[in-house]
């Protein structure tokens, strides 16, 4: 049987990453690649970077960076952040990486989605989705959640879908940094609404959480970033006790 | 050891490059026939779509000069299912290696399968040195159902081949280059072929 997954994600600020962590054995803690081995080497299913710098040097910075994570780990991973354009696209994926998210790119420009799932196949296109609850709507957002637009998640998804994207990343702004647990009842109807795989994210605060999205939130796979770089879930333990819960994961 | 990857323009060909490089050995980018013929090893990456790969296969008259390849061949993913006799993706036909059908996958369970699932029924001197039930990391909408040239099996809704051989010709449905330390295994029992 196929496996849930657990995505470990990494923000990525001109080449380093900015979140604090936590790893005492690490001899950089800034340095993206040495986290991804670490990450990859306990178990990690697959790893999101998301590019936060806004300089011009952004996209030299990165290539370099996917190169070098390409080169050093040996599990997918997905690459996201300002990313607008079908030649940034081949660019990230002839340096090694195995899939983008795109985001407000995509609300702005659908025909993005049409464009990459062509030229690439569905495969490495993730779309991501930052949405909140307003008024009981679900909205999605822009710019980290500080930008409504009059999209509805559910809608918004659909057409993503059909679209061609090949996965959709939703995040809860709602429940994002909370430690409350991820928004299930919203990823349960994405789950029912499309037929290509849900990321859930935002939210995660213990391993139960998890166990959660899986089983009431039937998402296919769950991204989190603090929990795993403060070391308060170690992914070992973390998959063990997926596993306990009888839920298919690879350990 | 001389290791030929196949450039014909079908996806990311970074990830295979920098795995065999991780096992020590150095791998070249070519779609050059000569280089191609003299290669010690020869491996059929692809992504994306099949129709569009089939046609620069064509193109490049690499069409006709795979099938007759002596040397051990591994096609991973894409390159696989363009081994088999035809697929659905794009109604295309394929190099007929593998005396299979390509289809789609109904639309019980989730399209593409994304993500990791277990290979088991191993039959191969691929597969030297790996357990059953090992997880594998696959990303596709089509597949190859059982048939004779099966040498491993995945179940998806479905049980199909998730790898293929024939002679001197490999194929898996997974990625050895994105299935961790297990999937580096496979891939060196290929060069150690």
């Amino acid at each position: 049987m196929l496996a849930k997954r657990i995505i470990p994600c990494l923000d990525i600020k001109n080449g380093r990453t900015v979140k604090g962590v936590n790893f005492v054995d690490l001899r950089d803690a800034g340095d993206p690649v040495e986290l991804a081995k670490i990450y990859s080497d306990e178990g990690a299913d697959e790893l999101v970077f998301l590019d936060i710098s806004a300089t011009e040097e952004r996209r030299k910075t990165l290539v370099d960076l996917v190169r070098k994570v390409a080169s050093t780990i040996n599990i997918p991973f997905t690459v996201g952040g300002g990313i607008s354009s079908v030649e940034d696209v081949a660019i990230l994926l002839n340096n090694g990486a195995d899939k983008v998210s795109i985001n407000s790119s995509a609300v702005k420009t659908p025909q993005l989605i049409n464009d990459l799932a062509q030229k690439f196949g569905s495969q490495c296109v993730v779309v991501a989705i930052d949405a909140k609850q307003i008024n009981g709507q679900w909205i999605v957002h822009l710019v980290g959640g500080k930008v409504p637009t009059e999209l509805n998640l559910f809608d918004w998804a659909i057409e993503v879908a059909e679209r061609g994207a090949g996965e959709i990343l939703f995040t809860s702004m709602d429940n994002d940094g909370t430690k409350n647990g991820f928004a299930n009842e919203a990823l349960a109807k994405l789950s029912e609404l499309v037929n290509i795989p849900i990321i859930a994210s935002g939210g995660a605060g213990n391993i139960q959480h998890f166990v959660d999205a899986f089983k009431e939130g039937k998402a296919d796979a769950a991204l989190a970033a603090s929990v795993f770089h403060f070391k308060e879930i170690e992914i070992k333990d973390l998959k063990q006790q997926i596993k306990n819960n009888n839920i298919e994961i690879r350990i | 050891m001389k290791i030929v990857i196949i450039n014909y323009g079908a996806g990311n060909i970074q990830s295979i490059m920098f795995a065999i490089e991780r096992l020590g050995f150095k791998a070249t980018l070519s779609n050059n026939r000569n280089e191609i013929l003299s290669a010690d090893k020869v491996i059929f990456p692809g992504v994306g779509e099949a129709s569009s790969a089939m046609e620069k296969l064509i193109e490049s008259g690499l069409y006709t000069l795979i099938p007759n390849l002596k040397q051990p061949v591994l096609g991973i993913c894409l390159g696989m299912q363009l081994m088999c006799k035809s697929t659905e993706e794009g109604n295309t036909s394929g190099l007929g290696i593998f005396d299979v059908d390509v289809i789609k996958f109904a639309p019980i369970l989730k399209v593409p399968q994304m993500g990791w699932n277990t290979i088991y029924n191993l039959q191969s001197p691929l597969f030297t040195e790996i357990n059953e039930n090992e997880y594998m990391y696959l990303v596709h909408s089509f597949y190859a159902p059982l048939c004779k040239e099966t040498i491993a099996t995945t179940n998806y809704g479905v049980e199909y081949a998730s790898a293929l051989q024939k002679n001197n010709f490999y194929g898996t449905q997974f990625h050895p280059e994105k299935s961790g330390a297990i999937g580096e295994q496979i891939l060196r029992n290929f060069l150690n072929i």
